[in-house]
């Protein structure tokens, strides 16, 4: 294929996820009244890097390196 | 309305969003040598990427936003609009009409028409279906500008302009390849955009139950008098019209929205089948709108469920302080139901996830128009009438053309829908009486030889000029506008009066696609067969060669995903019943 697509995703959602991991460790805890108490942004960041991640991984395993 | 005050965390991923989309349109750009390439991805796009663009394409603003306002209307009967309206269509397309479309080689929808049918057919819904696609962009991006200018203060100007860029500059660089990598892109944006407030709402009324429990105080608080389960169960209601917040029974559901309209979009709409057609492999391109209809069935939980939790909180009042705001008059303003929820539940950081969520389902519905749209310009009425016979560079750059032609089409309908909301409404209301019958012509086509151009083409006016009389001649319960029906009566009563406005709208589709079908076999019937057996070979069941698909594994067998997708809708409709 011309361009794996699951790149840009995985490069995407590891970036969100990095950008809510760094925020979610320095915000005051006092935003997250809004989300129950839940500091979402740090543990919705863990997931998204996760999947971005995985993504990444299946792209990197599929890519041509061994073509004739 | 307070605005939502964004920080800069929230804009960094919002901008980030954007520069991911135009990063995928700037490096498909040199993969886009020929017009196949620009308009049908080369043919070379895998089934999973396909099926994720099909839904995708689908999940324009409408949708999210849409059926979250359902969802707090008329609770989870709302999920008959999946599970009803959506996966039996998707399946059928799948197994039974994708061999047609794809094996015919045809390029679009309207091209199939042309082959199957003759030249009129076809020009007539190339023309309907390009004035629609670029109205639904336009009707796409003016709900963007609006929203966004109410939530966030954005100028109207200013928001039209940027997601009216982003979408022409992708398109214009990779074409069809570009829409359908972003489309991917969007939807798992929208997933992972939305699911934690559907989390965090469900965590905050007390999961399920709790959510039932708060429900019933909404169905049965006045003026609504309902039974207790009416927001929380889908089908226990459906034995009259008036036993449920729809107003609908179950015989108008299945038959108008389960059947007519569904089959008609899922089937027949170019938007989604070219998605299907740019799989690399038949086998690819039947299973295109199975593997759709999986996270389709799911959806009903990211969308709806949310507008459900809203109407509740509201309800239900107190603690939580969620209420859905009011319009002027003191109706509820459904549509901020998603929205609200969101600026509710999210702090900034999730906040920006939510509404480049939000801008992704905008954007990816507008992309799926504008590529159906410069498609079907540039084959079905540049190629055919205006300058045939050209070299395949000159449709190339005529593709791109109709890309900035069809988008700015779509910015002027974006500005009239701002200035006119009615004239909006009523062009809707044509393309419905226009939508509503073509499936009895594709299902006669596709399975009955003998189906001639003439009774296609005149069955498919009668139809739609049955839509229109059936419209004009009933009125739904409460109409205070002619649009909403009555315009032909003058003052006379109505011949019937509906308990709902969905309701007269599946009956109005129901007489159009009867109509269609009946008239389209009684002309066939009274006119000759132009089109020779050998011509109709590859395009009508009887005549085509049944597909043995060789090399592909016994898992990826269409017939039996389709089953499964079957079995697991119906499922999931038993377990709300």
């Amino acid at each position: 294929m011309q361009l794996d697509i699951r790149l840009p995703i995985g490069g995407m959602f590891s970036l969100f996820g990095l950008i809510l991991i760094v925020y979610g460790a320095l915000s005051p805890s006092g935003i997250y009244g809004k989300s129950l108490g839940i500091n979402i942004n740090l543990w919705w960041g863990v997931i998204l890097l996760g999947f971005g991640v995985v993504m990444l991984l299946l792209a990197w395993k599929a890519s041509p390196k061994k073509q004739p | 309305m307070q605005s939502m005050q964004l920080h800069l965390v929230d804009y960094v991923i919002l901008v980030s969003y954007f520069v991911f989309v135009l990063g995928i349109g700037a490096a498909l750009r040199r993969f886009v040598k020929t017009g196949n390439d620009f308009f049908l991805s080369g043919r070379a796009i895998p089934a999973w990427i396909t099926g994720l663009a099909f839904i995708s394409a689908n999940l324009g603003a409408q949708e999210v936003i849409g059926m979250g306002a359902s969802g707090a209307k008329y609770g989870i009967m709302t999920s008959h609009f999946y599970w009803v309206g959506a996966i039996p269509a998707m399946v059928f397309v799948g197994i039974f009409m994708m061999p047609f479309y794809y094996g015919s080689k045809a390029r679009s929808v309207p091209e199939y028409l042309k082959l199957r049918f003759d030249e009129k057919t076809r020009g007539l819904n190339a023309i309907s279906f390009t004035v629609m696609t670029v109205f639904s962009s336009g009707v796409s991006m003016y709900a963007l500008a609006k929203l966004f200018g109410i939530l966030l203060g954005w100028n109207f100007n200013f928001s039209i302009i940027i997601s009216g860029v982003i979408v022409l500059i992708y398109i214009f660089m990779g074409g069809l390849t570009s829409a359908i990598y972003n489309e991917v892109l969007q939807f798992f944006l929208i997933v992972l955009g939305f699911l934690p407030l559907v989390l965090l709402g469900l965590k905050d009324v007390g999961g399920w139950q709790g959510l039932q429990t708060k429900l019933t105080i909404v169905a049965t608080t006045p003026p609504n008098h309902f039974a207790p389960g009416a927001w929380s169960e889908s089908w226990s209601n459906m034995g009259s019209a008036s036993a449920n917040p729809m107003g609908v029974d179950w015989f108008g559901m299945v038959m108008g929205l389960g059947f007519v309209l569904s089959f008609g979009y899922w089937c027949t709409d170019f938007l989604v089948v070219q998605r299907a057609m740019a799989a690399n492999s038949m086998s690819a391109a039947r299973r295109t709108p199975l593997i759709a209809a999986v996270p389709k069935m799911f959806f009903p939980f990211l969308v709806i469920l949310p507008g459900m939790i809203a109407i509740a909180l509201t309800y239900a009042g107190g603690a939580s302080g969620f209420a859905l705001p009011r319009k002027e008059g003191g109706v509820f303003d459904y549509d901020m139901a998603i929205p609200m929820m969101l600026a509710h539940y999210f702090p900034s950081g999730m906040l920006g996830l939510g509404l480049t969520a939000l801008m992704a389902s905008f954007m990816s519905g507008m992309a799926g128009n504008v590529t159906a749209f410069n498609t079907v310009l540039t084959y079905d009425i540049y190629q055919s009438y205006v300058n045939p016979n050209k070299s395949d560079a000159h449709y190339l750059w005529m593709g791109r053309m109709a890309t900035i032609f069809g988008i700015g089409l779509s910015v002027a309908a974006a500005y009239v829908a701002a200035k006119f909301n009615n004239i909006m409404d009523l062009l809707q209301l044509v393309f419905a009486f226009v939508n509503a019958p073509l499936f009895a012509t594709f299902l006669l086509g596709m399975f009955w030889r003998r189906t001639t151009g003439h009774g296609a083409f005149f069955g498919l006016l009668a139809g739609t000029a049955a839509a229109a009389l059936h419209h004009g001649l009933t009125i739904p319960a409460g109409a205070l506008t002619l649009i909403k029906g009555g315009w032909l009566l003058g003052g006379a009563n109505p011949l019937h009066t509906y308990p709902s406005e969905m309701a007269q709208n599946f009956w109005t589709a129901i007489f159009a696609w009867t109509t269609c079908f009946v008239a389209t076999i009684v002309i066939s019937f009274l006119t000759r067969q132009k089109k020779s057996e050998a011509e109709l070979k590859g395009l009508v069941y009887s005549l085509t060669p049944r597909i043995r698909e060789e090399g592909v594994p016994w898992y990826k067998s269409p017939a039996l995903l389709g089953v499964v997708v079957l079995l697991a809708a119906i499922i999931l409709n038993i377990i709300f019943w």
